[in-house]
């Protein structure tokens, strides 16, 4: 009793541990159950039970409801699929003036949306893409195919490659300086000479169709969300679920809606990336001092001048964190959409990670982590660009960069030209250098595979079994053996003990959610893959944090590193642990934890920066040697900030293990991959994803309420 | 006296869901305490005021007192709750939003205590913030500027970027943003309260050099009562949205209106406040040889006129005597009991 008093919130968690290991063992395994023996599975078995709602019929394998809760929420797939298709194909028709047959055509309204929508964007993709490459399509728009049979000399041919490497190099020159001009130079002449061109303008004009789009709807919708409290509390709900919910699963819906293609890559990745360009655009505007806002007022702007040449760029630094979102997002898209069909590097990638072309799936990420950092570059370069006003310039000076530019494209002609006699017979290496006839380290890099795999396979085949045998398999069999009321209990008493009532009811209907959709089982094998990548890279950030922090210039060498790192689109990360791991449980676990230990080890330095230095005197006075100031003053205080580290982590890490369904796991991620080869497989894809954002979720909330709870306790802000 | 150019009857501001329907209930009788407990806050509590062309107005009051908010209803960055503000004449509060802007843009100028620039801006780019925002070309807004930039004294550093520059100098654009489209009047937030000491007393002495080249007409607001004392031509001193006493410096150091502002009074040096007009008596007879100019400041006559064994005159600028002042009057406004004087 005394001790009960003493520590109350230790015994509570005491209380709830021992009722959640009660219940364990309380309850015991069906002999009837098998893991996964398919709940979701479409498949006849007489074992099953059904019931039937809203006119679908859910079949599913009956356990005691202490042990595994029914899929009450079964139908919900299914449900949304039909709607879809009934949108899609009968809501509301509206009658269409056919031009080729001359007579009106009854279309169902979403349907012709969709299919005015994919048409406006594949003619921006179109145009972009033709500049670089060369095609007639755009051309075509504006004119007829008969047209272009009479003048073929219209065809565009597309600009040399020299001519967009200068280019490249010229803008990022006016945009930076030389620095960054070099950069941009080498990464095209790389991509050229690597035989990566046509791939890489076709990710490009992918890029540049979608990035701007993304930019421009994100901010209007922060800036309406910003004015009015009515339409922030409408997105609010959408943009959390939309953060944490794993990419691919937006592509299955996006596939009935939009169709296979470029266009639907690009709607698709505008899904994705516009949710956190709001949240950003958001956060900066609330952030701009009142006193700001005054002067401008004072200053006589009117709304449109107040917003645009006082808030936003007084915001710019948050905004600016929202398109290198973008960006990232974008290129993360580009190698994700490619399982709907966009070309570019991002389907060369999949298509060699498919074949174990390992030294191929370098190449091609390397090449688009590049174009990643580049435009990453460019953009805040950009934003950050000054004007001069005071500098007597002549017209050459003036138009140096745009005569320059000029002069290139001449040049680059004339190579070209010059190219067309030089390398007769063959390939015109000065206007385009063909995919896989450039220079390849392909067979390089698979013969240093193939070394690994030679000389350490003994090593890396007994650490494999070993981390399987003994730490991934107890553990993943732990998960699953938890019964279903335990967990519940678990989760919803943490959420109790954490934030008060009103989390656990917050986590308790995400739970219930999870519970009663047919994938209970694989959202345990998924949050035990989560849990693992998230315990090991929280490890790995908060000491590699910490020891970087001892030092300023290793700290901002460790942000920069997290800078790039986090730029490489997704898909990236797993080239290099299949190099060594091939395919495994192993190599999924190893991308998830590299991938989820750039935001621990970057919320875990910053965090520790923002203990105030005043504070660090006062310590050091108190004679404390730089142990005792670390444990004792630095981590309390930095805490709630590296538990929001903890936060990105955990749903970094659900991201990778998704997209790890790619080599082959066993958890939500695999349906997810399954739905998008799967007809029906909308409501499956869109269901999935939801639980996988709700376990995210969850743990958001009770990080969250934490959070707040210990920087009010601590008076932080 | 011509037409004030600003002009208060009767302000409130008072925050909270129903204030505007609470207001009206009260019948102008508004007390704190119990629009607190139906949870609205008195920002100001009827304000009556008048500030005349070339006046500076400082209203000292502590964090809290309502100053900040009676300013920004009179540049309406917040809608008065209830009463009449005019400005040169114009009902300030039927303006539209039109009408608010080009007012703003022409005849407003506004200094914030923090300063208040674009971090992304120049510093000149920040000076001709307002001039661009009236559609002037680049060009001119810039050489505008120049001349601002020049006038508080920042040359050379045009280019600088505020996050580049000391408190001071921050202040400095500040000032020259609010001059640079040449407004009539000039409003002052706490320009001075965010700087050291030392840099403080120089602003302070800028900002009096500026204000006799432009003669704007001027509301100060502070926390400092020293400061107000400084620079004032008169004071409003407010505590919980009331203004507690409105009057010269003099005034107030000599007949503080109420205990709050006794309080303020008590420790002023006030040799270095008062004027030989303010304590002198007005019988002309029995005067030494000394004249001294009703101007003057005590502190700087005191020792000549504490050498005399009679009574000093006192003569305004036509050197017409108009008063005098014995030695033991000078004692006793210095050294005399912190009671209330005459």
């Amino acid at each position: 009793m005394e001790l009960l008093k003493k520590y109350p919130k230790t015994s509570q968690w005491l209380f709830l541990l021992i009722i959640f290991f009660a219940l364990c063992f309380a309850i015991e395994v069906p002999e009837t159950y098998k893991f996964i023996r398919g709940q979701a599975e479409f498949v006849k078995d007489p074992n099953q039970s059904s019931y039937v709602f809203l006119g679908k019929e859910v079949r599913y394998y009956a356990f005691d409801v202490f042990w595994r809760l029914p899929p009450l929420l079964g139908w919900l797939p299914i449900w949304i699929n039909d709607s879809l298709f009934f949108l899609m194909n009968e809501w509301m028709p509206i009658e269409i003036w056919n031009e080729d047959t001359q007579e009106f055509k009854s279309r169902p309204i979403v349907l012709q949306i969709s299919r005015n929508l994919t048409a406006f964007m594949t003619f921006l993709i179109e145009l972009i893409r033709e500049i670089l490459l060369g095609g007639l399509e755009t051309i075509v728009a504006f004119t007829s195919w008969d047209w272009i049979d009479k003048n073929p000399w219209a065809e565009l041919p597309g600009l040399p490659w020299t001519i967009v490497a200068a280019g490249a190099a010229l803008l990022s020159y006016k945009l930076s300086g030389k620095g960054l001009a070099l950069f941009a130079g080498l990464t095209m002449v790389y991509i050229s000479i690597f035989g990566q061109w046509k791939p890489s303008m076709q990710t490009l004009s992918f890029i540049l169709v979608a990035a701007p789009l993304s930019f421009i709807f994100g901010l209007g919708l922060g800036i309406a969300a910003f004015k009015s409290k009515r339409v922030e509390k409408a997105l609010y709900p959408i943009l959390l679920v939309m953060q944490t919910m794993p990419q691919y699963a937006v592509l299955v819906p996006a596939l009935v809606l939009f169709g296979v293609g470029d266009h639907a890559a690009v709607i698709i990745t505008m899904v994705v990336a516009i949710p956190p360009m709001i949240l950003l655009t958001i956060l900066g505007l609330r952030a701009v001092p009142p006193e700001v806002i005054e002067a401008g007022r004072m200053s006589g702007c009117n709304n449109f001048q107040l917003m645009f040449k006082v808030l936003i760029p007084t915001a710019r630094r948050d905004i600016l964190i929202g398109v290198n979102q973008v960006i990232m997002v974008c290129f993360s898209m580009a190698v994700i959409s490619a399982f709907i069909g966009a070309k570019g590097l991002g389907f060369n990638l999949l298509l060699a990670l498919n074949q174990l072309n390992i030294g191929l799936a370098l190449e091609a990420g390397l090449c688009i982590s590049l174009i990643a950092i580049l435009l990453d570059k460019m953009s805040l370069a950009w934003a950050n660009k000054q004007e001069d006003y005071f500098g007597n310039l002549t017209f050459f000076q003036r138009n140096k960069n745009l005569l320059f530019f000029a002069a290139t494209v001449v040049i680059g002609i004339i190579l070209a030209y010059v190219g067309t006699f030089l390398f007769k017979g063959t390939f015109n290496y000065l206007f385009e250098i063909p995919h896989n006839k450039g220079i390849s380290t392909a067979d390089f890099w698979n013969k240093g595979v193939d070394w690994i795999f030679d000389t350490f396979f003994v090593y890396i085949k007994a650490f494999n079994t070993w981390l399987i045998k003994e730490v991934l398999q107890p553990m993943r069999a732990l998960y699953l053996r938890m019964p279903a009321i335990a967990t519940i209990v678990l989760v919803v008493g943490a959420g109790y003990l954490i934030g008060g009532l009103r989390s656990a009811l917050v986590v308790c209907a995400l739970t219930l959610f999870i519970a009663f959709s047919p994938w209970w089982d694989r959202a345990l094998v998924t949050a035990y893959m989560a849990t693992f990548g998230v315990i090991v890279s929280c490890i790995i950030g908060f000491t590699v944090g910490t020891l970087c922090f001892q030092n300023k210039h290793s700290a901002n060498f460790m942000l920069g590193v997290c800078d790039i790192f986090q730029t490489f689109p997704s898909f990236v990360y797993l080239i290099p642990v299949m190099m060594l791991f091939g395919i495994t449980d192993t190599s999924v676990l190893i991308a998830v934890i590299v991938y989820a230990t750039i935001p621990a080890t970057r919320y875990t330095i910053e965090g520790l920066r923002s203990v105030p230095a005043g504070l660090h005197d006062a310590a050091t006075m108190s004679g404390v040697n730089k142990f005792q100031r670390l444990t004792k003053i630095e981590f309390p205080l930095a805490f709630p900030h590296m538990m929001l580290g903890i936060n990105q982590t955990i749903v970094f890490a659900l991201f990778m293990v998704i997209i790890g369904a790619f080599i082959g796991t066993e958890d939500l991620g695999q349906y997810i991959l399954k739905a998008l080869s799967d007809k029906k497989g909308a409501g499956i894809g869109l269901t999935l994803g939801i639980c996988v954002a709700f376990i995210a979720l969850i743990f958001d909330n009770l990080i969250r309420a934490y959070v707040q709870k210990r920087k009010k306790h601590l008076g932080i802000d | 006296m011509s037409e004030p150019v600003i002009k208060c009857e009767n302000v409130y501001k008072i925050f909270g869901a129903n204030a505007q329907k609470m207001l009206q209930e009260s019948n102008g009788n508004v007390d704190a305490k119990t629009f607190q407990d139906n949870g609205c806050i008195v920002g100001v509590n009827n304000a009556s005021f008048e500030v005349s062309k070339g006046e500076m107005l400082v209203v000292m009051g502590l964090s809290g007192s309502g100053k900040s908010t009676l300013l920004r209803c009179i540049s309406r960055l917040t809608d008065a709750t209830g009463g009449k503000i005019f400005i040169e004449g114009q009902d300030l509060l039927q303006l539209n939003n039109k009408e608010l802007i080009e007012l703003r843009r022409n005849k407003m100028g506004m200094v914030f205590q923090s300063f208040a620039l674009l971090p992304h801006k120049t510093v000149v780019e920040n000076i001709a913030f307002p001039l661009q925002i009236k559609g002037i070309k680049t060009e001119d807004s810039i050489s505008k500027a120049m001349d601002m930039v020049k006038l508080v004294g920042l040359d050379g550093r045009e280019n600088y970027f505020p996050r580049e520059l000391s408190g001071g100098q921050q202040q400095r654009v500040g000032i020259a943003r609010s001059l640079a489209v040449e407004p009539d009047i000039w409003f002052l937030d706490e320009p001075f309260s965010a700087l050291d000491p030392l840099i403080r007393k120089e602003m302070q002495d800028e900002f009096l050099r500026l204000q006799e080249k432009l003669q704007k007409t001027i509301m100060f607001i502070t926390h400092d009562f020293d400061e107000a004392l400084k620079l004032a031509d008169r004071i409003a001193i407010m505590k919980d949205g009331l203004i507690e006493q409105l009057d010269t410096p003099a005034n107030i150091v000599l007949n503080p209106a109420t205990e709050y502002v006794r309080k303020f009074t008590e420790e002023v040096p006030r040799e270095k406040v008062l004027l030989i007009e303010d304590v002198m008596d007005s019988s002309k007879e029995n005067l030494g040889d000394l004249k001294v100019l009703k101007d003057e400041v005590i502190e700087n006559v005191a020792e000549k006129i504490l050498t005399q064994e009679k009574s000093v005159a006192v003569i305004d600028n036509n050197k017409n005597v108009i008063g005098s002042i014995n030695p033991a009057k000078i004692i006793n406004t210095v050294f005399g009991g912190r009671k209330k004087n005459n």
